[in-house]
């Protein structure tokens, strides 16, 4: 039950996107497809994933010694796996590398990413608590970038005055997402 | 060198017609994320200006040393550092605002508009502009923050830096203060600036017509 609730919290009551506003850069650049969308979205998880590992392990075993280093650790370990394990991947799965590879570079220094590690931090997750924790952060972000590529490719039809068209439109769109998202607080308020 | 840019004018581009936030779309997070009032934006901005001019500052003065290859990696340590100095000064002197900017002081690393200026500009310019640049940038990120944080706090509190403005009868859109007003008060001000901009446009047209 305690997995569950840190997964649909993280995804939806607490979505990184709408209601942290984490990410924006690829939610508004990369949502015009929701084909690519979803890719993002994907790889958003894995990084996720591998990121709550590096940080649990760094938490546990070396950051004991020297918390005010946690920062520069964090990034500079994270990016490292990151690129480390694209490369794996490269060699061992062509076709999940061509699925996911573009964004990865472009996710490592995205600020969910890193909010994901020091939320966790801070609220001190255990190993396999971390990773649903990631888990439903990567899948919120997966959902919020989808039916924003999903309104964007209708919107993009439609007959807009100039001055609404590109970002000011997503950001209202945004604006209005993040609004319907709302609805979802109080969700779990017993737990 | 005649026509090479001033400081000055390398200064100045930052605030309006190279805007961190509404022109170049860069730094969104923390622009939205912590501007549910004026005070919270101010604070943010003067925390990302004092990593940006510091940033710019050491980039700038190594940047013959600096290899090419792991260029971007000594910048993100550079950033990473005056972040951490930064967070902790936070941290002792206003602990209240430490705590309601929370991660986001540490989120200044991943800041695109911070490695975005070390990239762009503060690794190929001699001190001088590179610091000129990043103060202006830093200045128009705060400027933006501000407004942002005070049309939200105007309208979601009904008060500006802690201060009432209205009287009693005044009812708070609360939505304002929320995740949804971030994405809505930027979206409005950006439609407001491109409006401007298509009339100067069109005036200037008028102009050279006639």
């Amino acid at each position: 039950m305690e997995y569950i609730w840190i997964f649909v919290s993280a995804a939806i009551i607490n979505n990184f996107t709408l209601a942290y506003f984490l990410g924006l850069c690829p939610f508004f650049g990369v949502s015009k497809k929701i084909d690519t969308a979803f890719r993002l979205g994907l790889a958003n998880i894995f990084v996720m994933v591998i990121t709550s590992v590096c940080a649990w392990f760094l938490n546990t075993y070396i950051l004991v010694h020297a918390p005010y280093l946690r920062l520069m650790t964090f990034i500079v370990v994270i990016a490292s796996t990151v690129q480390f394990v694209e490369m794996l991947i490269k060699k061992l799965s062509p076709a999940l590398f061509k699925a996911l590879g573009l964004f990865l570079p472009l996710i490592t220094t995205n600020c969910a990413i890193l909010f994901l590690a020091l939320t966790q931090t801070s609220r001190g997750y255990n190993f396999s608590e971390g990773i649903f924790f990631a888990l439903g952060a990567g899948a919120g972000l997966t959902l919020a970038l989808v039916l924003m590529a999903g309104i964007r490719e209708e919107a993009e039809l439609s007959d807009l005055p100039d001055v609404l068209k590109g970002a000011a439109m997503s950001f209202l769109i945004a604006g209005i997402l993040s609004m319907a998202f709302m609805g979802f607080a109080g969700l779990f308020s017993g737990a | 060198m005649s026509n090479q840019p001033s400081v000055y004018e390398e200064t100045l581009k930052g605030i309006w017609r190279e805007n961190p936030v509404f022109v170049q779309m860069l730094g969104l997070c923390p622009a939205l994320a912590v501007t549910n009032s004026a005070i919270n934006g101010f604070a943010m901005g003067a925390a990302s200006t004092f990593v940006l001019v510091g940033a710019s500052f050491l980039v700038s003065m190594f940047r013959n040393v600096i290899p090419k290859q792991v260029r971007i990696t000594t910048f993100i340590i550079i950033i990473a550092t005056f972040v951490t100095v930064a967070d902790f000064s936070l941290q002792a002197f206003t602990p209240a605002l430490h705590k309601e900017l929370g991660a986001f002081i540490s989120l200044i690393v991943v800041n695109c508009l911070i490695l975005g200026r070390q990239e762009a500009f503060a690794s190929r310019n001699r001190l001088p502009f590179a610091v000129g640049d990043a103060a202006g940038m830093a200045f128009g990120f705060t400027l933006a923050l501000i407004m942002v944080g005070g049309i939200r706090e105007i309208l979601g509190s009904g008060s500006f830096f802690g201060i009432p403005l209205f009287g009693d009868n005044f009812e708070p859109w609360v939505i304002m203060i929320l995740p949804p007003g971030g994405f809505l008060t930027l979206g409005v001000l950006l439609i407001i600036f491109a409006s401007i901009k298509k009339m100067r446009d069109k005036r200037k047209l008028v102009q050279i017509e006639s």
